[in-house]
């Protein structure tokens, strides 16, 4: 059975619907890429299965997203959140709090008490699931704002493994950084899927075709192809996806 | 034109630069006398008066020489103290509701208030606070001072709360509820730790603004000429010692208060300079 199944789909921002009827089911422990042309509402799917649209007044979702058969939206928003990690566009970590802190804000900032070589074990194994810690290993006291773009990006991940997600939503994760930052971070993705599901939002079409399974290509809100990557990059089957592909578009 | 007449126009043009700059120059230089001439004024008048009694005891009865001003000096802290304690919660509290809501019925009507309450002359608050506590308790107290205060104070902390929590990165909100922290832990373990700097500095410069205000003293704190450390009692204060005693037609009374100014005037700027110090030594980066 899949992990996380979204049926129905619509996301609208006041009265203008961005998500248009989009139904897939997500793969346990696999990387699902999803991309597209900017605005056709990749951002907006992704930020539906952790229920960050509840954030903004103007927002309404309808459709159901499963996640192991019980549906999101029934469950505590709170709680969903914990299970369900986001990484951001923009690297966005904590600016008043150390590497340390930043990478356990999880913990810290819900009160949730733990002892301290707990704490420094999950410290470490995040920064190394995340291929940050030799870099910081002797600054984990320091601002984590003192970092390079990329580095903070891996924070970024790093907080979001510490709190042991089922899924990892990222979102155009390397769209700020440079190539060699990139390549560590798809390198990590394919690393990290042995344990975490993995859905991500690229704009890169190659950056797909490199880590991803299985891909959905959504065009104007709609989700046009869904299927296995090695499938989709050789033999399209919408016109669409494959000028998209082929750059025609987007 | 030839050559020559551009090359005029040219140096025309270069010296009327320099004539420019010179009188922004001289201009803002004249922005700086009046401070310094106040400082230097008060460094002559005031700090002779200063000495460890003008610091440790109270004002003396009439014809008697030496006395100082401990009770307007303690007077003035609790004052503040308690138009801290009354205003800073309040203002936290409001500015981050503005800060996080920008557009509704309940934020425009608190935003215009609070706008409206910064221009209220402070002697008309005193008299409202007059109504309110005075006559109500039946005695001028450090309470009622310390409120018409913190009325003055409200708004500069509701505004300075607002205006830095809304140069905070949303992003950084989100980043906090992906991790499925709570909205009050985020907003108070996140956002507020993130502008802590403008909202501390916001609060020392209101203290700063209100040190010095006498009017809402007046018949609120009134004043008083002993030691008082009692909230229910009349209080003295630092600017209704200087009204009262530069007023007096008594040399002793002067020196008095110009040392009691020159203290107030020491203190404001300590005030204005910590803030500037912590806005840049706290400034956090995004
Ligand atoms: N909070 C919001 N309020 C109103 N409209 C929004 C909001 N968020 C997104 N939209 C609109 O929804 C549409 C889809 O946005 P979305 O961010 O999902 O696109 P995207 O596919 O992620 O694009 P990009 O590749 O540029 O990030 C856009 O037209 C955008 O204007
Ligand atoms: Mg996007």
């Amino acid at each position: 059975m899949s992990i996380l199944a979204i049926q129905n789909l619509y996301v609208s921002f006041l009265e203008n619907t961005v998500v248009k009827n989009v139904s897939m089911d997500i793969e346990e422990k696999k990387v699902t890429a999803i991309m597209g042309p900017s605005g056709c509402g990749k951002t907006t799917v992704l930020r539906s299965v952790n229920r960050m649209h509840e954030l903004s007044a103007h927002a309404s979702v309808t459709g159901k997203v499963l996640l192991r058969g019980e549906d999101l939206y029934a469950l505590d928003a709170i709680l969903v959140r914990r299970r369900i990690g986001m990484v951001f566009q923009r690297p966005n970590p904590f600016p008043t709090m150390s590497i340390y802190d930043n990478v356990v804000a999880g913990y810290l900032l819900n009160g949730l008490r733990l002892g301290k070589p707990e704490l420094d074990n999950l410290v470490e194994e995040s920064l190394s699931s995340a291929a940050l810690w030799d870099e910081v290993k002797d600054s984990l006291r320091r601002r984590g704002a003192f970092l390079s773009g990329g580095q903070q990006q891996r924070l970024c991940i790093a907080r979001a493994l510490a709190m042991r997600p089922e899924i990892l939503l990222l979102d155009e994760p390397t769209s700020a950084l440079d190539p060699k930052a990139t390549a560590s971070i798809e390198e990590l993705l394919v690393q990290l899927k042995k344990t975490v599901t993995i859905l991500l939002v690229t704009h890169n079409i190659a950056q797909a075709s490199r880590v991803s399974d299985f891909t959905a290509f959504m065009y104007l809100g709609e989700l046009v192809e869904f299927g296995a990557s090695a499938k989709m990059f050789t033999a399209p089957q919408d016109k669409r996806t494959e000028e998209y592909l082929t750059g025609k578009f987007g | 034109m030839t050559f020559t007449e551009a090359a005029k126009t040219l140096l025309w043009r270069q010296s009327l630069d320099k004539v420019f700059f010179g009188v922004i120059c001289f201009f803002s230089f004249l922005s700086v006398l009046p401070l310094v001439l106040i400082l230097g004024y008060l460094l002559v008048k005031g700090v002779s008066a200063l000495n460890w009694q003008f610091f440790c005891r109270v004002p003396q009865p009439l014809g008697e020489i030496g006395g100082g001003i401990a009770n307007a000096l303690l007077g003035s802290l609790i004052l503040l103290a308690v138009a801290f304690l009354l205003a800073v919660p309040l203002g936290l509290l409001v500015g981050i509701y503005l800060a996080e809501n920008k557009k509704n019925w309940l934020a425009d009507c608190a935003r215009l208030s609070v706008e409206i309450l910064q221009s209220v002359p402070s002697i008309v608050i005193g008299l409202v606070v007059y109504t309110w506590l005075v006559l109500p308790l039946k005695t001028f107290s450090a309470l009622a001072g310390g409120a018409a205060l913190a009325l003055m104070m409200l708004p500069v902390s509701v505004r300075s709360t607002e205006e830095t929590l809304r140069l905070i990165p949303l992003e950084l909100k989100e980043a906090a509820l992906a991790l499925g922290v709570p909205y009050y832990r985020t907003i108070l373990r996140v956002i507020v730790p993130s502008g802590l700097s403008g909202i501390v500095t916001g609060v020392l410069l209101s203290l700063a603004r209100v040190a010095g205000e006498t009017a809402p003293l007046l018949f609120t704190a009134f004043g008083n000429p002993f030691l008082s450390l009692a909230l229910f009692r009349p209080i003295e204060s630092l600017p209704h010692l200087i009204f009262y005693y530069a007023t007096s037609p008594y040399a002793e009374w002067h020196r008095l208060a110009w040392g009691a100014s020159f203290v107030l005037v020491v203190g404001v700027l300590f005030l204005n300079l910590t803030a500037k110090f912590l806005t840049r030594r706290w400034r956090v980066r995004f």
